[in-house]
């Protein structure tokens, strides 16, 4: 089974997360900040990360920066799932490796089709 | 509703839309035609259907298959078809027109606009197709539909379904909680209303024609009615697209599926 890292702050975000993400049929694992899924990441990476923006200690576009320098290994499709809505930050993300975004508030549907565009399901 | 109602409900849709609305969806009508009965003054859904039977006021037979409609789409619906025109369909196009330099495109049963504004994404983005004349005509029965389509706004939640970031960056605009379309997209299709079981030879003729999850909502008899004359107005060497869980095989020997390319039809 693959599987699949939720970093948000919020543990409301990442149980509703979690209930989608494993109707999709993914393990799950959380994280509360960037520095806590790097340390996921170090130990195990996984194939999927759903990335949340604005956190304490490491933020998710820091967060990614550092992921993507990573060397070794194959990386994680990482889908960020924020309340960040401008276009400027859309293209931030993309250019610092996302593979896509998700503006909040997300249902399964708009879950379910991201995870199939980048090619997880 | 009495039996009688639902016998006169059924006709209606079967013969204004091809509609085929068998038992098991019967309850469909409670659901979605109580707001529109009353939007127009009925008590009940009772009331609605007499009016109907008598002379129905303007408007009303419009609305009541507007609403029996589904309108459910998505940006890159299914993913795998666009990836079939990218990669299949429009090389072999251009090279069989390589002369004209010039493609039509008919997006049968646009609902509200995701799937002919996928297809001019797609176009925009191939350089291949640079100085290529591309025409995209979508059309619907539903009149609501294209005028949604044609305004081009998706809300917070359409333009995340399907629709990659990278494109959403590049076409789209923030207009309060929802998006709106670049014009340039808006005034590259042709939009019209336009019923499937109606002749649309008027229409000309196309190299691809996307007729996507449309069907499976008509009897075997009105399936083979619009396939036939969907290969009519189809160019020789052209494509028609199908929904994934629709098929020309068993229904219409006009149309045969391309063997390895899942929902690709070319004529006979
Ligand atoms: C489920 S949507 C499909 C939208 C899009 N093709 C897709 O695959 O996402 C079906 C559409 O077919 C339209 N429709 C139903 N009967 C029709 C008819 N007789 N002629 C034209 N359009 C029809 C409905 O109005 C609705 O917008």
């Amino acid at each position: 089974m693959a599987t699949c890292l939720i970093v948000d702050d919020s543990r409301t975000v990442r149980s509703a997360a979690r209930r989608i993400v494993e109707e999709l049929s993914f393990e799950v694992e959380e994280a509360e900040h960037g520095a806590a899924a790097l340390a996921r990441c170090e130990a195990r990476m996984p194939e999927a990360i759903l990335l949340d923006w604005n956190m304490p200690v490491m933020n998710g576009i820091d967060f990614l920066r550092r992921l993507r320098a990573m060397s070794g290994g194959t990386q994680p499709r990482v889908i960020f799932c924020t309340t960040e809505s401008e276009i400027d930050r859309v293209v931030e993300a993309l250019e610092a490796g996302a593979d896509e975004y998700v503006m909040k508030p997300f249902d399964r549907s708009i879950i379910e089709s991201k995870f199939a565009q980048v090619g997880l399901l | 509703m009495t039996g009688l109602d639902t016998q006169i409900l059924t006709t209606l849709l079967k013969e204004r839309s091809g509609l085929s609305l068998t038992g098991d969806k019967q309850y469909l009508f409670e659901s979605r035609l109580g707001p529109v009965a009353r939007s127009h003054g009925f008590k009940s859904l009772g009331e609605l259907t007499d009016a109907l039977r008598r002379s129905p006021p303007p408007g009303l037979v419009r609305a009541v298959v507007e609403a029996m409609a589904t309108h459910e789409s998505l940006f890159f619906r299914d993913v795998k078809p666009f990836e079939e025109l990218r990669s299949f369909i429009i090389p072999k196009l251009m090279e069989a027109r390589a002369g004209t330099k010039t493609l039509r495109f008919w997006s049968a049963a646009c609902s509200t606009g995701q799937e002919p504004y996928s297809l001019a994404m797609l176009l925009q983005d191939e350089p291949r197709l640079v100085g290529w004349r591309l025409q995209i005509t979508a059309t619907d029965l539903s009149t609501q539909a294209i005028e949604r389509a044609a305004a081009g706004r998706f809300t917070h939640f359409e333009v995340q379904r399907g629709l990659p970031a990278k494109y959403l960056v590049k076409h789209f605009k923030r207009n309060g909680d929802d998006w709106e379309i670049a014009p340039a997209l808006r005034q590259a299709i042709t939009w019209k209303v336009f019923n499937l079981l109606d002749d649309p030879a008027p229409l000309g003729s196309f190299d691809v024609i996307l007729c996507r999850n449309v069907l499976i909502y008509f009897d075997q008899e009105t399936k083979r009615l619009v396939l036939e004359r969907l290969a009519r107005t189809l160019a020789k060497d052209g494509f028609l697209m199908l929904g994934s869980a629709e098929t020309t095989i068993g229904i219409t020997d006009r149309l045969r599926p391309v063997p390895e390319h899942h929902g690709i039809y070319v004529p006979t």
